[in-house]
């Protein structure tokens, strides 16, 4: 058994929610630097070279790549022989409060039928897993709402087989248009129940960009897909050229005889997110 | 800005232009605010006739920083409200994504354009604004009206005075392509 201080939970999650905002990974900046590299459009191509001065910007002088810095996700993967000092769900809320305090990050977290903001970006939506071993892994995924809400969910009949579910996710992005700030990270998930899908999907966005399945047959049908969408020429923000998507990763699991649930989780071209293991 | 008739015509769809000068922000609860003012009949906290309104809610600045990330939201949220808006003389809107096929047909009536601002490019376009003064519905937070002057202000012109729409245009030159 090993023990973990819910003071040390908090003071992550409040730099991981700062750092995420300001600093972009590496995998979205190779993403974005080889879309630019062999971009064709004209204004696409100036609009990419923009983005990644944006990011420099951003990390340089502590200004949030994007003013909506989202709804705080986090994913947990608690090992089992770890045993938490004090209150783990308050120490991820308040680290979340403290990190949009003080990093001047906008609150953007409200009740779904007032709309009156709650004025600390919480509560935060936590995905809690037990794993082996002893360490927490904690990874924060701001998600803001340009993307979020060109998400869907959708049950499909079995007899709509892998040509269906294709057709689906490529429809419903190209649907989404110049709204979720493409290029965009496509998360699918596919089987599992209703919620399960659903978070498949969100799970999906959290692989590095660009990593294949390591199933065979769903790597493929990833390339697959994102071949289509990129062939459409919708393009970075809708202004034509061939980078509409930067990646899609599909999450898979076992699904009910009678059914075959699609989820898509899109992300935008701001693709934060940060990691740390306790 | 404040946008002249000529400054307007001379948008054209697909232009990438550079915008200086002042404008207005607001996005979903300023939008559903300044409609309850109308629906009341009283005055709004803005003349809106001849000006940009930009759909954003920035992040907070920083001390000794005019404002934080400021870049566009997504413009369809807003499509219930701007006929009315456009009716009052608002001359130009920006946000990103495609409108409605009714606010089209009202800028259409009445003479208005409709550009897109650089999305998820916050920290860039927040160098860009040079002032930042709130106008009105503090209570709201970010979703507060405020007035920008801007500088080299970075945005693609969507739907121009013809009627033309940057963004059909380029999903229909593919397809023609396809033929």
């Amino acid at each position: 058994m090993r023990e973990i201080d819910s003071n040390e939970i908090r003071q992550a999650v409040r730099d991981l929610a700062i750092a995420a905002a300001h600093d972009l990974e590496p995998d979205i900046l190779d993403a974005l630097l080889a879309a630019r590299d062999r971009e064709t459009g004209e204004l696409a191509g100036n609009i990419l070279e923009l983005l990644l001065t944006n990011a420099n910007i951003a990390s340089r002088d502590r200004i949030p790549v994007c003013q909506d810095t989202g709804t705080g996700i986090l994913f947990l993967e608690l090992g089992q022989e770890v045993h938490i000092r004090g209150d783990l769900n308050e120490a991820l809320q308040e680290g979340v409060r403290l990190g949009y305090e003080e990093g001047y990050l906008r609150k953007s977290v409200c009740d779904p039928l007032t709309r009156k903001n709650t004025g600390t970006n919480t509560p935060a939506v936590v995905h809690l897993e037990l794993v082996p071993g002893d360490r927490i892994t904690i990874r924060f995924l701001p998600k803001g709402c340009g993307s979020e809400n060109m998400s869907s969910l959708v049950m499909l009949p079995p007899a709509a087989g892998t040509e269906g579910v294709v057709r689906h996710v490529i429809d419903r992005v190209l649907a989404a248009g110049s709204n979720p700030c493409p290029p965009m990270v496509v998360g699918v998930g596919l089987g599992g129940s209703f919620e399960k899908a659903a978070l498949l999907a969100k799970k999906a966005l959290l692989r590095p960009v660009g990593e294949r399945s390591e199933r065979e047959d769903v790597a493929a049908l990833e390339e697959r897909m994102l071949r289509e969408i990129n062939g459409q020429g919708q393009g970075v923000h809708g202004f034509g050229g061939i980078t509409t998507a930067l990646a899609v990763h599909m999450e898979v699991f076992p699904c009910h005889i009678a059914s075959l649930p699609v989820a898509i989780n899109i992300q935008c071209h701001a693709h934060r997110h940060k990691e740390i293991v306790l | 800005m404040p946008f002249t008739k000529e400054a307007l015509a001379s948008l054209q769809a697909g232009q990438l232009i550079s915008l200086s000068g002042t404008l207005y922000t607001g996005r979903d609860q300023t939008h559903r605010r300044l409609c309850a003012l109308l629906d009341e009949g009283k005055e709004l906290p803005v003349d809106l006739a001849g000006q940009l309104l930009y759909y954003v809610g920035p992040s907070p600045a920083r001390p000794g920083r005019v404002i934080g990330a400021a870049g566009p939201t997504t413009s369809y949220r807003m499509d219930s409200y701007t006929p009315r808006l456009l009716a009052l003389g608002l001359a130009a809107t920006m946000g990103k994504g495609a409108r409605s096929a009714e606010v089209r047909q009202a800028m259409l009536a009445h003479g208005a354009v409709y550009l897109a601002a650089i999305g998820g490019a916050g920290a860039f376009l927040s160098k860009c604004v040079k002032k930042a003064e709130l106008v009105a519905f503090d209570d709201a937070g970010p979703e507060a009206l405020f007035r920008f002057e801007v500088e080299k202000f970075p945005a693609v012109v969507i739907n121009d005075l013809e009627g033309r729409d940057y963004y059909a245009l380029v999903a229909g030159a593919k397809k023609k392509g396809e033929g």
